[in-house]
This record gives C-alpha cells, sequence and structure tokens, in this order.
C-alpha cells in the first residue's frame, strides 16, 4: 500500500468534487486555511472561499448568513475554537435557526499535539452534542470521512465534524457505504463489545481485539462514527450478545462516546461498561505517543480495561 | 421626498406604534423602549424601500432585513402584520405559549423574518453572509440589518465590521438605533460608545449619521447608501428610546418594563391626537 494521504487532504479533495457537482458548497476557514490543507478548494473556487481572519464567531454567524441565502457552507478552525468559540453564535444563528452549517473542528484531542492544553480539546464533542438536534460524527479514516463528508453535505441540517488533520489511515474498502447515526461492526466477538471513534481509538481498539484474542477473549469491535444521534439499536445488539462493554475515545469520557453509551445501556440494556477516554483532565504539550500514554488512549489501556469488565461478569 | 409621501410615511409610523403599543401592553411586559425606537426606520425600509412581495415572503431576489437587536421583535411584527404577511389577530398572541411571535425575531416561527436573534451581537454577522450569498448568486439585492447600541458592546459585531469592509460588501446597509440607553443606563455611564461614528470609520465603514426619527434624513441616507459603489454603509441613528408612548419615552427603565393594558389604550389616545 502507498502512502495514505493526510485526512485534511481527504477533506479537501472531497469538497473540491462536492463543490464540482453542487455550486451551493463554500468553504470558510479562520485564518487555518493552510493547517486545514484547504488553499487548493481556494484555488479552484476562489470566489466561494472564505478566510474570515483569526474571528470564529464571526465566521460562525457569517456561516448562518450565507446558509439563510440556500449555501452550504463548511467552516473550520482548531476544534476548541471550532467549540467553544463559536458555541454561541452556531447555537443560535445556526442551530436555533434552523439553518445549516457544517462546522468542522480540526487536531481534535490530543492530536494537538505540541499547541499543548490551549489548543487540545477534550470537551468539543461534548459541547457539541448538548446542542439540540445536531449531528456529530468524527470519522476514522479517509475512506469513511469521505463518505460522511457527502453524507453531511446532503443532510438539511446543521452537523459538527471532528476532523483528524494531520495523517491518515485505510480501515475501509471504497465500496463500503456508510450512514450518519449507524455505527459499523468492524470485528464481530462475544465476550465483550469495544465501541471506538476516530482515528486515534479505532486502531488502538483493533489491536487490542486482538490482543485480547490471543488470551482467549473474544472482542468485538465498533466504529461509532457518529455520537449523536448515538445508534442505539446497535448497542442494544451487543448488550445482548456480550453483556460488556469499553468505549474508547480521544475526548472526555463525559458527555461524548462514553456517555452516550451508558446512557442507552442504562435505559434499555444494562450491561457493565468502562470508559477509556480522558478523566476530568486539561490538555498538555507533547507528541502523539507521549500522549496517548499519558492520558490512557492506548491499545493496552483498553484491553486492560476489557479484563476488568469481563472480571465483574462473572 | 414630497409631501404625499411624507405624509404617508408618518401615518404608516402612527400605525406601526400604534400596534406596537397594543400588542405589548396586551401582553403587560416586553421591550417597548427599543421596539418605538427603530419605527421610522422599519417603516421607511418596508414602505419605501425594500424589494419584498408579502405574498412570496421567501423570494429568492428579495431584499432581506435583519434585526439583530432581536428584542426589539414586536415592532417589527406590527409591520409585518400590517404589510399582510400575517393576520393583525395574531399580534395578541406575543409571548403566550405556542405562539408564533416570541419576544425576539425568529425565522423559523414567524413569516417575513429573515433571520432568527435575539442573542445580542450575531445579526451583523449573518446579514454580511446573506451580502456574500447575494453576491455569489448575482442578486441585485440589498440586505438591510439593525443593531443596537448597547449590542455595539459585543465583540463580534467589530469581528464582522472588520469582515464587511473587507469583503467590500456595498449590498449591506447597516444601521446603529443610537437610543443611547442600555439596559443597566445611559450607555454612557454602562459602556461608553465615545465617537461611535469614528469608530465605524475606522473600521473602513461608509458612515452617515442621521435623526432617526426623520423620514427625509432617512431616505437621504439610505439612497446615498444605495449608490455607494465599494463599502458597506452604517447609518447612525439618534433616536429616542420609548419615543411616542408617553409612559416610556426616555424613561431608563423603558428596556423591558411592564404596563398595563388601560397605559397602552391611553398611549395610544395621545398618539392618534398627536400630543406623543
Amino acid at each position: 500500500m502507498g502512502k495514505v494521504k493526510d485526512m485534511r487532504a481527504t477533506y479537501n479533495d472531497t469538497l473540491i468534487d462536492l463543490a464540482a457537482r453542487d455550486e451551493r458548497i463554500v468553504l470558510m476557514e479562520a485564518d487555518l486555511m493552510n493547517a486545514s490543507g484547504t488553499v487548493s478548494f481556494k484555488n479552484t473556487y476562489p470566489e466561494r472561499f472564505f478566510d474570515m481572519g483569526v474571528a470564529e464567531a464571526n465566521m460562525a454567524g457569517v456561516a448562518a448568513g450565507l446558509s439563510s441565502v440556500g449555501k452550504i457552507p463548511f467552516a473550520a478552525s482548531f476544534a476548541p475554537f471550532a467549540s467553544r468559540k463559536t458555541y454561541d453564535q452556531f447555537f443560535i444563528s445556526a442551530n436555533y435557526a434552523h439553518l445549516n452549517v457544517k462546522m468542522v473542528g480540526t487536531d481534535p484531542g490530543i492530536t494537538a499535539q505540541v499547541n499543548g492544553g490551549t489548543h487540545m480539546s477534550f470537551e468539543d464533542g461534548g459541547l457539541m452534542r448538548n446542542i439540540p438536534g445536531l449531528v456529530v460524527f468524527e470519522p476514522c479514516d479517509n475512506v469513511s470521512l469521505e463518505k460522511l463528508i457527502q453524507k453531511a453535505a446532503e443532510y438539511e441540517g446543521c452537523t459538527y465534524m471532528r476532523l483528524h488533520r494531520k495523517g491518515g489511515n485505510i480501515i475501509y474498502k471504497a465500496e463500503d457505504k456508510f450512514e450518519l447515526g449507524k455505527g459499523v461492526v468492524l470485528r464481530d466477538g462475544s465476550d465483550v463489545t469495544l465501541v471506538a471513534t476516530g482515528l486515534v481509538m479505532v486502531p488502538e481498539a483493533l489491536a487490542a481485539a486482538d490482543e485480547l484474542e490471543k488470551e482467549g477473549i473474544s472482542a468485538a469491535v465498533i466504529d461509532m462514527h457518529t455520537i449523536k444521534p448515538i445508534d442505539r439499536e446497535l448497542i442494544v445488539k451487543y448488550a445482548e450478545k456480550t453483556g460488556a462493554f469499553v468505549t474508547c475515545e480521544n475526548h472526555q469520557v463525559v458527555n461524548f462516546l462514553g456517555s452516550a453509551v451508558a446512557e442507552v445501556l442504562v435505559e434499555e440494556h444494562p450491561a457493565l461498561l468502562k470508559r477509556v477516554g480522558v478523566q476530568d483532565q486539561f490538555g498538555e504539550v507533547g507528541k502523539l505517543d507521549y500522549l496517548k500514554e499519558r492520558y490512557g488512549l492506548t491499545a493496552a489501556n483498553i484491553a486492560e480495561n476489557a479484563r476488568a469488565v469481563l472480571k465483574k461478569k462473572q | 421626498m414630497d409631501e404625499n409621501t411624507l405624509q404617508e410615511l408618518k401615518d404608516t409610523a402612527r400605525r406601526i406604534r400604534t400596534l406596537t403599543i397594543d400588542q405589548i401592553g396586551y401582553f403587560g411586559v416586553g421591550h417597548i423602549g427599543g421596539a418605538l425606537s427603530i419605527v421610522e426606520a422599519l417603516t421607511i425600509l418596508y414602505y419605501h424601500h425594500m424589494n419584498i412581495d408579502p405574498q412570496n415572503p421567501t423570494k429568492r431576489d428579495r431584499d432581506q432585513f435583519v434585526l439583530s437587536k432581536g428584542h426589539a421583535g414586536p415592532a417589527l411584527y406590527s409591520v409585518l402584520a400590517d404589510k399582510g404577511y400575517f393576520s393583525k389577530e395574531w399580534l395578541h398572541t406575543l409571548n403566550v405559549g405556542g405562539t408564533n411571535l416570541p419576544s425576539h425575531a425568529d425565522m423559523v416561527r414567524t413569516p417575513g423574518i429573515d433571520m432568527t436573534a435575539g442573542s445580542l451581537g450575531q445579526g451583523l454577522s449573518a446579514a454580511i453572509g446573506k451580502a456574500l450569498g447575494h453576491r455569489i448568486d448575482g442578486i441585485d439585492s440589498k440586505i438591510y440589518v439593525i443593531i443596537g447600541d448597547g449590542e455595539s458592546n459585543e465583540g463580534q459585531v467589530w469581528e464582522a465590521a472588520m469582515s464587511a469592509s473587507h469583503y467590500k460588501l456595498n449590498n449591506l446597509i447597516a444601521f446603529t438605533d443610537y437610543n443611547k440607553m442600555q439596559i443597566d443606563g445611559y450607555t454612557q455611564d454602562i459602556m461608553d460608545l465615545d465617537d461611535l461614528n469614528a469608530k465605524w470609520v475606522g473600521f473602513g465603514w461608509n458612515v452617515l449619521r442621521v435623526d432617526g426619527h426623520s423620514f427625509p434624513a432617512l431616505n437621504r441616507a439610505i439612497r446615498k447608501a444605495k449608490e455607494e459603489k465599494c463599502r458597506p454603509t452604517m447609518i447612525i441613528m439618534d433616536t429616542i428610546k420609548g419615543k411616542g408612548a408617553f409612559f416610556a419615552e426616555g424613561n431608563l427603565g423603558n428596556h423591558n418594563m411592564p404596563f398595563d393594558y388601560e397605559t397602552a389604550k391611553e398611549a395610544i389616545a395621545r398618539l392618534e391626537k398627536g400630543e406623543a
């Protein structure tokens, strides 16, 4: 296999393809065009590209205005700024007004790396999950990224995507199909279910399942790319099948994947659950490998939590 | 502006004031001050300048209006009902549970409302988005927006101000309702706007200053703004908060004040006698 494209390159290329077919697509940046990798979109469709400068709140409001006259704006910044700095504007001008803005938070969680705690968002997904009706998703590879961007563009309403920016990954085949709100079973299993989201954690969950298999533990792995609406049916199915879960997220365990899965289990089919993710902490500087260890976002920690949850099951 | 037109606009403004006072008085409390200060601006836009069709409120090439100070919704509802966007009977449903006329302007609920607003500071950005969108589509229209003076404390207003002139939005015509009062007191005492003209000039806008209750002055300013070739226009309107209601005009507590229906009726009677 050749070198996999950066996720941001897939973001840019997918939007150029979409823009060619749909004149409503416009792209917005807040002085991070180079970071988001959207220079070639700008060069291809200069009249449909708006750099709003370092002013994320205004970007969200202008996006809402563009959407109110029929455009489909994709607006990006680093995840903490696309969420914390735009929250009221995205909430009221876009979501409360039932408009159609596609907000994109790049470098989610530990992938902010050496930008450190100011740029390391473990709460953006949770903030967004609190907005009524908003679709929140986090693709784990280049194939699902492309397909889910297409689905988001087709969907009439606001969305928030956590976009892993640098580096890429191929888990899916080009012909695989995706629906927002429908998780994907990457690997079946009968003892425990690992529910993961995003490019940092889905590969770790797959590696953890391999490790557990060597010990005779059969772990299912679900790519829960859409956190809201959460795929209740799939969670219940695996609650019946395995009765034990580990959620895996590059985010606070509060109000994102772990919470969403816990809510479904408690309401529909109580099962044992451990949540791997950031435990009520701020971010800090470091390279990805250091940060994975620092916050326990590793296959080893997922496997350890799977063993712990299975022990309780017995 | 000829005498007949002027008289018609004055009569219309009196009708809009009457409907606004009646509407809020019927409910018993509301944002009367900032609603009455923009009546002349709304009147000249909706009855003299804007390309709109109440029978086809979503017509694509229409001019659009953003009431960024969304709490003045009742004044705009009076205009929209008077123009036939919906029945005047709706006006007595203001703020009643399940209504289509909530305290703050809401595009989801109310026919004729072009943008939801109410969390202050956001409407100018939305108007910029509309102006950019119409430019992409080659729609020859104007986007109008009214912001408040208290609202101008919000940082987002100035982010928006910078971006509108950067994108040379000559299809954007903004107004500041400079009634010199905000909730906690006089703007000068709470958060002084100092030289407001100079601020907008500094942000690269075409700035005009008018008496916001004078139709000839508003008309001249809007005509000038329409001729502007490469800049957005800010028309700063000197206005009186609560204008035309004897119990509210100049009253520092008029931002969101209670008043009973009898008081409303008396205010309307005085307006009709030309006493206000």
